[in-house]
């Protein structure tokens, strides 16, 4: 029944090639989440905003990134634009296609993390002669912060698995493309998208660690 | 001083302050005591400008509290507020919540604001908990904590919303001796309250405030002997 036989040295080598595109795929998982953490909070005031005006672009971002497959995100970066005349290379569509997922997922964690921190610390704050801009970096944003921490590293987890799609639109830099790539050219195919797989375990488990690190260092309270 | 005009304010169709006037002196401690819906805690918030105002107007030493013009983040720091949650910045040790305002509102240098705030906090006692975080302290530990807070953007007023309602009854003696204290000190407050005896002992004059309005103000020997308001009476042997 099987006569496949193993051939892991093969893999082995490639260990540094592969390695190199993990690099690419870390890369673009923290690009992502640095923007999408920028955007997830404007898209969170947006949300709690009382103008219609800013309500409804960001309740539209966030409807569509979390209830659309991320890989038609990532598709619509690349080819849908492409329809229209704009070209995004598969490096920058995969970064634009996580960026958005992840900006519509994080808003609503953030969303959730400022419900709960009551009104009450920002009328302190302001009674205090802070203005609304200041209450609201000194007092309500690092309790936000603490809430929505260990949600969005499990993001960060995520993005990073994510970057896997970007195979599709023709990403051959990060690890799916380099590991499809030496598939392609050796048919070790259970070999090399099993080395790949150890990798993406190995970097979400440091990643999980580090952040419970911080977490810890950085939440004494 | 504190003037205040004829103050009128409604939440939605709910008139809370139906016309207040009331001047509080410098050094004068006035407490405000009625029912729960009587309007006294509206009153401090609209004193800051924490709440807008319908009608009449509040001056503190001659600045117009609700006037467009004002600058109320620089009102604010010569008014302190506490509150019956006592909102302690859980983020923050005690020191840090203390030095906060001074650092980032007045823009002192650290070294400063903290010899402030370890003197406030001392004052207060909790001189041995400055490094600790709020939720390693008791209600009145934390209260207190608020309290120094205040105090530390040295405010000429001080406003007391309640502040022993939210604690154990063991608790609420160490809050009312630091308020004694200060008291004594000669700051200028307005102290809300449910505490009579505190009221009676500490209070240049008591207000009674009874369903947005203030009904009856005199010396507590007046309010708490021979109130000439029915409603004052009425209220001060419900709570006896």
């Amino acid at each position: 029944m099987f006569n496949y036989t193993f051939q892991w040295r093969q893999a082995f080598r490639a260990l540094p090639e592969m390695l190199e595109g993990a690099l690419y795929t870390m890369q673009i998982a923290v690009l992502s989440m640095i923007i999408g953490i920028a955007i997830a909070v404007i898209l969170a005031v947006g949300r709690n905003s009382s103008s219609r005006w800013l309500r409804a672009p960001a309740t539209a971002w966030v409807e569509v990134a979390r209830n659309t497959p991320a890989l038609f995100q990532i598709y619509m970066a690349h080819f849908g634009l492409g329809s229209f005349g704009i070209y995004l290379s598969p490096y920058v569509a995969l970064l634009a296609g996580i960026t958005f997922n992840n900006a519509g997922y994080l808003c609503e964690t953030f969303r959730g993390a400022l419900r709960a921190i009551p009104d009450t610390q920002m009328r302190a704050g302001r009674s205090l002669g802070m203005g609304p801009a200041k209450a609201f970096r000194l007092i309500v944003m690092p309790q936000m912060f603490r809430i929505a921490f260990l949600p969005t590293m499990n993001q960060m987890v995520w993005a990073i698995l994510m970057t896997s799609l970007g195979v599709t639109v023709g990403m051959a830099i990060d690890l799916t493309g380099v590991t499809q790539a030496l598939n392609a050219r050796t048919f070790r195919t259970f070999e090399f998208f099993a080395m790949a797989a150890i990798i993406y375990y190995l970097i979400t488990k440091a990643v999980m660690l580090a952040s419970r690190l911080v977490a810890w260092r950085l939440f004494r309270y | 001083m504190i003037e205040i005009e004829n103050v009128h304010k409604s939440f939605g169709a709910l008139k809370v302050l139906k016309g207040i006037d009331l001047t509080v002196d410098k050094g004068e401690v006035v407490s405000v005591i009625g029912g729960s819906g009587s309007g006294k805690s509206t009153l401090l918030t609209c004193i800051n400008g924490l709440e807008p105002i319908d009608e009449g107007r509040i001056l503190v030493d001659g600045t117009e509290v609700h006037a467009r013009s004002t600058d109320l983040n620089k009102l604010r720091r010569k008014i302190g507020i506490v509150f019956q949650q006592f909102n302690a910045f859980p983020h923050l040790t005690v020191l840090e919540n203390v030095t906060l305002a001074p650092r980032k509102v007045k823009g002192m240098g650290r070294k400063e604001a903290e010899e402030i705030a370890v003197r406030q906090l001392e004052h207060v006692g909790l001189g041995d908990k400055i490094k600790v975080y709020p939720s390693r302290l008791s209600g009145g530990q934390q209260q207190r904590m608020a309290i120094a807070r205040a105090l530390a953007m040295s405010p000429d007023y001080m406003l007391f919303d309640e502040v022993t309602s939210a604690l154990d009854p063991q608790l609420v003696g160490e809050v009312l001796d630091t308020l004694k204290l200060l008291a004594d000190g000669g700051m200028t407050m307005i102290c809300v309250t449910h505490e009579m005896r505190f009221a009676r002992e500490v209070s240049d004059r008591v207000a009674f405030f009874d369903q947005g309005v203030m009904a009856e103000i005199g010396p507590p020997e007046q309010i708490f002997g021979e109130a000439k308001n029915e409603a004052t009476r009425k209220f001060l042997s419900s709570v006896r």
